[in-house]
């Protein structure tokens, strides 16, 4: 899987926790979770959990924290696939 | 000096009606909510019906942020967001604002939160999975999760406060509410309980053999308080809010007032001289409607309608027993009398909060709603108040003046009074 397609799909992971679609819609590497979708920070759970589900891997703690803008989200999950 | 509190908003979600206009229509008419429920009977439980609200959950969609709605599960906590939202909106006020209302409140009651809900943390937890449970469920298996909705989508600043005294929860919500306001303490209190008696709450009073078990193939004739066959209460679910303000308060923002609370009083029967867990003590029944005619400044005369707590149990003789001694009226001259649960059940938290809104609905519109399914008066009633005293059709009247009381388990009462708004007063 590119990171492109795991950005593509990380879309529809975090539209039921933004209200800002416009934002959603043009999301890159850069984008921040929290300031930028505005995302709440307690949500941040809820989208590690549903990203485990999603792709069946697993999150460890320090993994998780690093998930703070879509690029660190994008390469997490990479890493993860890549040693399933 | 206290300040007078007025009922400006409501909101019902009722097992015969959701909203205002229908449940308006369902109480004219007599309309049972009473429904058989086939995942009882396959439990093998003894009671196979219920009072359940028809309710829409993706009609919450237009309630909520789509990011709140994500994830809500809890249906005790939907009926209440419903109900408390529909009275604001009913209340004349918009949900939006940038800063807290700090002069508005919130008591809103239940008796515990969604067992759906905490039954799933049990199974994650036990199943090893705590780390797949997460952010939203706390607020939804907190006790106070539906005030914290309620004010948290509306904005309140003042205080905000889950109760819970069993069956008289919603009657208390709205007497802490009219009290917070009277004291000064709050312009206005968004106040209501909520119920929603999913299978484990059902159980554990199916259990007890308090439920009704001989109607179980005719779920609107189930229900039958005051009635000779009365066999045990129907457990309902649903929710209601009402709108209390200071009187100059509503009244310098132009609101519509409904109607006044007068007042009111809550006290325990201690579980003492007959009182039990599940038993009111008389005496405390009869000082807990006696402090409340006093808190309102009311003559017993004066009272055209008792809406009373009025279960379908062994217990219905005895209320009515203390209610003809407490207001020093019987037979003839008792006031007219009726029991909402007999069209939608006993909804135990929700029980005060929806059947006030039936009060305040039969002040305005002027009509007496039946008791449906008295066919057979229990005589014991008959030897205490006159038949004609317990509508069995829907009487048109002028109503002014009603007296609401629920009494709960733990021995617990509580009572209003509700009138006219009369300016001059």
């Amino acid at each position: 899987m590119t990171r492109e397609e795991i950005l593509d799909e990380l879309k529809s992971v975090f539209a039921p926790y933004t209200t800002n679609k416009e934002m959603l819609a043009n999301i890159n590497d850069q984008t921040d979770l929290i300031t930028d979708l505005k995302i709440n920070s307690a949500n941040l759970v809820d989208i590690i959990i549903d990203a485990e589900a999603k792709y069946n891997i697993e999150i460890d703690y320090d993994s998780a924290d690093k998930m703070i803008n879509v690029g660190s989200c994008v390469d997490v999950i990479a890493e993860k696939l890549k040693q399933k | 000096m206290a300040k007078r509190v007025v009922i400006t908003g409501m909101g019902v979600v009722s097992p015969n009606g959701v909203g205002l206009a229908d449940f308006l229509e369902a109480l004219k008419q007599g309309k049972s909510g009473i429904r058989h429920v086939a995942k009882y009977e396959e439990l093998q439980m003894s009671c196979h019906v219920a009072g359940v609200p028809e309710f829409e959950w993706d009609k919450l969609k237009s309630y909520l942020s789509e990011v709140s709605f994500h994830g809500l599960k809890g249906t005790n906590i939907a009926y209440g967001i419903t109900a408390a939202l529909d009275a604001w909106a009913d209340s004349g006020m918009p949900y939006e604002t940038d800063e807290p209302h700090w002069d508005t409140g919130c008591v809103f009651g239940n008796s515990a939160p969604d067992s759906d809900a905490t039954k799933n943390v049990i199974n994650k937890v036990d199943n090893k999975e705590v780390k797949k449970l997460g952010s939203r469920i706390v607020e939804q298996t907190m006790n106070s999760g539906v005030t914290s909705f309620i004010s948290g989508r509306l904005g309140l600043g003042n205080r905000v406060v889950t109760n819970s005294t069993a069956c008289a929860t919603g009657t208390q919500a709205i007497l802490m509410g009219y009290e917070y306001i009277q004291s000064g303490l709050a312009k206005r209190m968004v106040v209501g309980s909520g119920e929603h008696i999913d299978t484990y709450i059902f159980g554990t009073f199916d259990s007890m053999r308090v439920l009704s078990r001989k109607f179980n193939d005719q779920p609107e004739r189930a229900s039958r308080p005051m009635s000779a066959s009365s066999g045990g209460f129907i457990p309902g679910s649903g929710a209601a809010a009402l709108i209390l303000e200071d009187l100059d308060f509503a009244l310098a923002r132009g609101a519509r007032i409904y109607a006044e609370v007068l007042g009111g009083a809550a006290n325990s029967g201690g579980q003492r001289n007959g009182g039990t867990m599940t038993a009111p003590n008389p005496a405390g029944v009869i000082r807990c409607i006696s402090d409340a005619i006093a808190s309102a400044g009311i003559d017993p005369a004066d009272i055209d309608l008792v809406s009373g707590h009025l279960t379908a149990t062994m217990a219905d003789r005895q209320e009515i027993q203390s209610w003809s001694n407490a207001l020093g009226r019987s037979g003839k001259d008792f006031p007219l009398i009726n029991s909402v649960k007999s069209m939608i059940g006993h909804c135990l938290s929700a029980a005060g909060s929806i059947e006030s809104v039936a009060c305040i609905l039969q002040l305005i519109h002027g009509f007496v709603h039946p008791n449906i399914n008295l066919e057979d008066p229990n005589p014991e009633i008959l030897k205490i108040i006159d038949a004609g005293c317990m509508p069995t059709k829907m009487i048109k009247k002028d109503i002014n003046l009603i007296a609401k009381a629920n009494f709960g388990f733990g021995d617990v009462n509580a009572c209003l009074f509700f009138s006219k708004y009369n300016k001059d007063k």
